[in-house]
């Protein structure tokens, strides 16, 4: 069962091959079995999911529900779930459980999917190796000693593992798509605006976007589906349609233009992973595709700016972690100064202190214009690249990460060498547009990523590139060795 | 050497919307601590503010009576600080681009004079939560009832020269958001408070001095007091050879005397930034238009308009128009007694007293302006003398019921019955012969006299010019003297 995708495994639950009941306690073995290898997982909700499975099997049985009533499925820990905990990695929300339902959560509950529990991920999504939990790194399951990539590093590994068949992530510089790539999975960073933000717990709010990660494109779909649509309690979010995206996955790719910037290609790049793209091109282009070289000037400014406006965000939205009304507080503090200082000292990690500080530097009066205001005049530049290569084509093809996964604690030393591994997916979420990761191959036993980028809202574009070439191949099919 | 001050205020006015500026959550005061504060009013995390389109429109409404710009396109921004009631660690304002700029307000002063304040801006923001000591031992206590609460903040030009005008300033705008039922303008319950910058130069100066700012006066009478402590702290600084420090000073009603609170260098650093949970704030022409359908009539109009229809000067015109409720009920008793004189005297004189008395607003007065009216209607028809309306008025306020009942029940007819009065003065000019003769001998003074016994004979009530007129003729012909 564990090896079904979220398709395969609705048409079981359909056809009453097996309940939502036998599927989510197959979930739950797995997890209890193999998960102490992974560390993919913060906690593990099995009351509420067998539950949900419940629930969602009597709707089957009154011949209601939709194409997700009973999967079950994980939450990264950064969106907020009724009482269950949410510690968005960090030790300062160790002791958290909030008192609603994110909306993406609301929104999958609604569509009868099983929550068996919540990912382990980077501190506050700062990370891209989820070696910045409180709870330790996940561990990649294609080689142990790899990390699975980050923020959304544990909902990665889940998907890969087959420990559930989909997870949700958020991504607010490559945190769904690289630990997509790294894993071997597909991953999904929808338009800034397409999926509310309510309920997830905010690292860097204009750049933040909740998203689907799961095996197959069709799956991710699915997921959107559900995931998207307007919600008055976020005012940044979109009302827009929803499109019915699994409908349209199957259209021929023929007449498509499909640009590949030189940017993304240069050096930076790891001969092994840019053999991998290569070989995914003449795929595309078999499939019809039109392909042609295109230039987005400004990218390689995207990595700076990211870590001007990023870390000035979560500088100030991070401040509500005082201790004063939820989370840690350290033990008797001497004053209110004592228990600022030590509360977020001892409750917060070394890089989201590095990010605070780096934020309240850049934001500081003196010191604004030249880097917070700078930041977002080159913003808008990298988000007019795409917008001319748009004209155009119809896609942008690239690698999502210039390496396959690294090793455990090869990085964390160098925060420098750290953030670069987001360097081709940081520009999207600058310029607030969807992309896509889909597994590409494998280097020396890794897997590879490659990223599909379109306009905004054009999600349905990218799913049925996503999906066609996924026809033609077969490596999101791979299982890691020990998790078959 | 003579000094000049210069005055700007900073006002922050709670909006009287029913539900918070960026939440649902209700904002009526004085409920049970942390009992009127959501998810959101508590910075929860995750949770997301959402704009009260009320507020804004509220904030519109006092754009256009200030003949201020209504920016199309303004912006909110986070004012970060660490402060155990600001549940997110920042404050949601406006900072570089507020939704209202480029006002005025007219000022009366002293002898007819009117003077014109500049507005420079106006903001939407959040208010904080309060910190709670007293009753608690050890720690402080939070009440988050108030986070949230949507508050505009009017930052005047440094116009003003004084204290007075300064205070005259500060009563205009309190009347203005009342009028136009954007803030009940409580200040004890802190819907309006006052922020006063400060700075002296010498007469003729064109350069501003440094100022100080005095935070949070919530009283007229304090901030009047205040201005002038600080005004003399700083000429006695300046001509002793010292220099005034840019700071923040506190008003300590106790001993009225501003204290320092915090230096410039102390000042934090806000690390304003533009909110990205929030989309700018986008006001459409069609939404003015709107909102300009719902102004009142503003105190200015309303003034000019007591002043050509009813005849008063300006200075009842400016007491009468002071609140949209006393202009209102001023207008109801004038049209029910058709004299606006009289209405007016009533109103500033005996009613003001009495409401000021028991310390209550027009609008919780126990005597309407209908009864109002009438008790004057009753004057205008010589039913009443007008000091026995005032027992009247006094009746009526104490729920003895309107004017034509206390009149019959209290038995306050007035005595214009010519015949009934000729048999009381005959009994008073009986009962003293010898003021009768010296009168009549031409001590013309004892008028007054007679009068007063004749008035006491019947309670008062007896119509005074007739009583004049009978003793007179019963008196034998002699000159009334004035």
């Amino acid at each position: 069962m564990h090896k079904k995708t979220i398709a395969q495994l609705a048409a079981g639950l359909r056809s009453g091959d097996f309940t939502s009941i036998e599927l989510t306690q197959a979930c739950l073995e797995r997890i209890r079995r193999l998960d102490s290898k992974l560390n993919a997982f913060i906690t593990v909700s099995e009351e509420q999911a067998l539950a949900a499975a419940q629930t969602a099997d009597s709707t089957r049985a009154a011949g209601r529900g939709g194409a997700l009533t009973g999967i079950p499925i994980a939450h990264k820990d950064i969106f907020c779930t009724q009482g269950v905990k949410t510690s968005c990695g960090s030790r300062m929300l160790d002791n958290f459980i909030a008192p609603y339902d994110a909306h993406v959560v609301e929104r999958l509950k609604a569509a009868g999917a099983v929550m068996v529990g919540k990912t382990n991920m980077d501190e506050f999504a700062m990370g891209s190796s989820n070696e910045t939990s409180f709870f330790g790194p996940v561990h990649n399951p294609w080689v142990d000693t790899a990390v699975p990539g980050g923020s959304s590093g544990g909902s990665a590994a889940a998907v890969a593992a087959r420990l559930v068949p989909a997870a949700t992530g958020t991504d607010t510089g490559g945190s769904i798509r690289q630990p997509a790539a790294l894993c071997g999975i597909s991953g999904l960073k929808p338009t800034y605006g397409r999926v509310s933000r309510y309920g997830m717990i905010a690292f860097a709010s204009s750049l933040d976007q909740g998203g689907p990660m799961a095996r197959t494109v069709e799956d991710l779909a699915w997921l959107l589906e559900v995931m998207a649509g307007f919600d008055p309690r976020d005012s940044t979010c979109v009302e827009r349609p929803v499109p019915r995206y699994a409908a349209g996955i199957d259209a021929p790719l023929t007449g498509l233009t499909i640009g590949l910037p030189k940017e993304y290609f240069g050096a930076g790049l790891s001969p092994a992973v840019g053999d991998l793209i290569q070989a995914a091109i003449e795929v595309v282009r078999r499939l019809g595709a039109q392909i042609k070289e295109i230039s987005l000037p400004n990218s390689h400014l995207a990595v700076p700016v990211y870590y001007v406006i990023a870390p000035a965000e979560a500088s100030s939205n991070l401040s509500r972690y005082d201790g004063v009304r939820y989370g840690y507080r350290c033990i008797q503090p001497r004053d209110l100064e004592d228990m600022y200082e030590r509360t977020r000292g001892e409750g917060f990690g070394a890089e989201v202190k590095r990010r605070i500080m780096v934020g309240t530097y850049v934001l500081s009066a003196g010191y604004y214009d030249a880097y917070y205001l700078k930041a977002q005049q080159v913003r808008r530049m990298i988000r007019d690249d795409f917008i001319r290569a748009f004209e155009e084509v119809d896609v942008i093809l690239g690698p999502t990460a210039p390496t396959a996964a690294f090793d455990l604690g090869e990085k964390t030393s160098d925060p420098v060498q750290m953030y670069l591994s987001d360097i081709y997916t940081i520009a999207v979420n600058l310029a607030g547009l969807p992309a896509l990761s889909i597994p590409a191959g494998f280097a020396a036993g890794r897997p590879v990523g490659l990223q599909l980028i379109s306009n905004f809202f054009a999600e349905e574009r990218l799913l049925n590139v996503g999906h066609r070439y996924q026809q033609e191949t077969d490596w999101h099919a791979r299982i890691p060795p020990g998790y078959e | 050497m003579d000094w000049e001050a210069v005055i700007g205020l900073e006002i922050h006015i709670q909006l009287a919307t029913k539900t918070k500026i960026f939440s649902g959550a209700a904002t009526a005061y004085g409920a049970a601590p942390n009992t009127q504060a959501c998810a959101i009013d508590l910075g929860m995390p995750g949770v997301l503010p959402v704009l009260n389109e009320q507020a804004v429109r509220m904030a519109v409404k006092l754009g256009l009576a200030l003949g201020a710009t209504i920016a199309p396109r303004s912006v909110f921004a986070r004012k970060n600080y660490f402060y155990p009631d600001l549940p997110k660690g920042y404050q949601i304002s406006q900072y570089e681009l507020p939704v209202v700029a480029d006002g005025e307000l007219n000022i009366e002063l002293d002898g007819g004079v009117s003077k014109r304040i500049g507005i420079i801006r106006a903001h939407l923001e959040e208010d904080a939560g309060k910190s709670l000591h007293e009753g608690f031992e050890q720690v402080t206590a939070i009440d988050l009832n108030r986070a949230g609460t949507p508050l505009i903040e009017v930052v005047s030009a440094p116009d003003m020269r004084s204290a007075k005008e300064a205070v005259a300033y500060m009563k205009k705008l309190h009347s203005l958001v009342r009028y136009l039922e954007i803030s009940d303008g409580n200040m004890q319950e802190g819907s309006f408070r006052c922020d006063a910058n400060i700075s002296v130069r010498p007469l003729g100066e064109q350069r501003l001095g440094t100022r100080t700012e005095v935070k949070n006066v919530n009283s007229f009478r304090f901030v009047e007091r205040a201005i002038n402590y600080e005004i003399q702290r700083q000429i006695e600084l300046l001509e002793a050879g010292g220099e005034v420090v840019q700071e923040t000073r506190l008003f300590d009603t106790s001993r009225n005397e501003t204290r320092s609170m915090r230096t410039k260098e102390e000042a934090n650093d806000y690390r304003y930034f533009p909110d990205p949970d929030l989309l700018p704030l986008e006001i459409e022409p069609a939404l003015i238009e709107e909102v300009r359908k719902t102004l009142p009539e503003l105190p200015d109009a309303k003034r000019e308009r007591f002043m050509r229809d009813y005849g008063l000067d300006a200075y009842d015109s400016t007491v009468l128009t002071a609140s949209r409720a006393l202009a209102d009920y001023f207008e109801a008793v004038a049209a029910r007694c058709a004299d606006a004189k009289l209405a007016g005297n009533w109103v500033m004189g005996e009613l003001a007293g009495a409401l000021n008395k028991a310390g209550l607003d027009i609008t919780e007065a126990p005597v309407s302006s209908e009864m109002l009216g009438v008790l004057l209607q009753r004057i205008k028809d010589n039913t009443l003398s007008g000091k026995i309306a005032k027992e009247v008025f006094e009746a009526m306020w104490n729920g003895e019921g309107g004017a034509d009942a206390v009149i019959e029940q209290r038995g306050l007819k007035q005595l214009t019955d010519r015949s009934a009065l000729e048999a009381v003065i005959e009994e008073v000019i009986a009962a003293n012969p010898n003021q009768a003769q010296q009168y009549r001998a031409g001590k013309e003074k004892l008028l007054g006299f007679f009068v007063g016994q004749v008035m006491k004979a019947t309670k008062g009530q007896a119509h005074p010019q007739l009583v004049n007129e009978l003793l007179q003729e019963k008196l034998g012909g002699c000159k009334i003297i004035e």
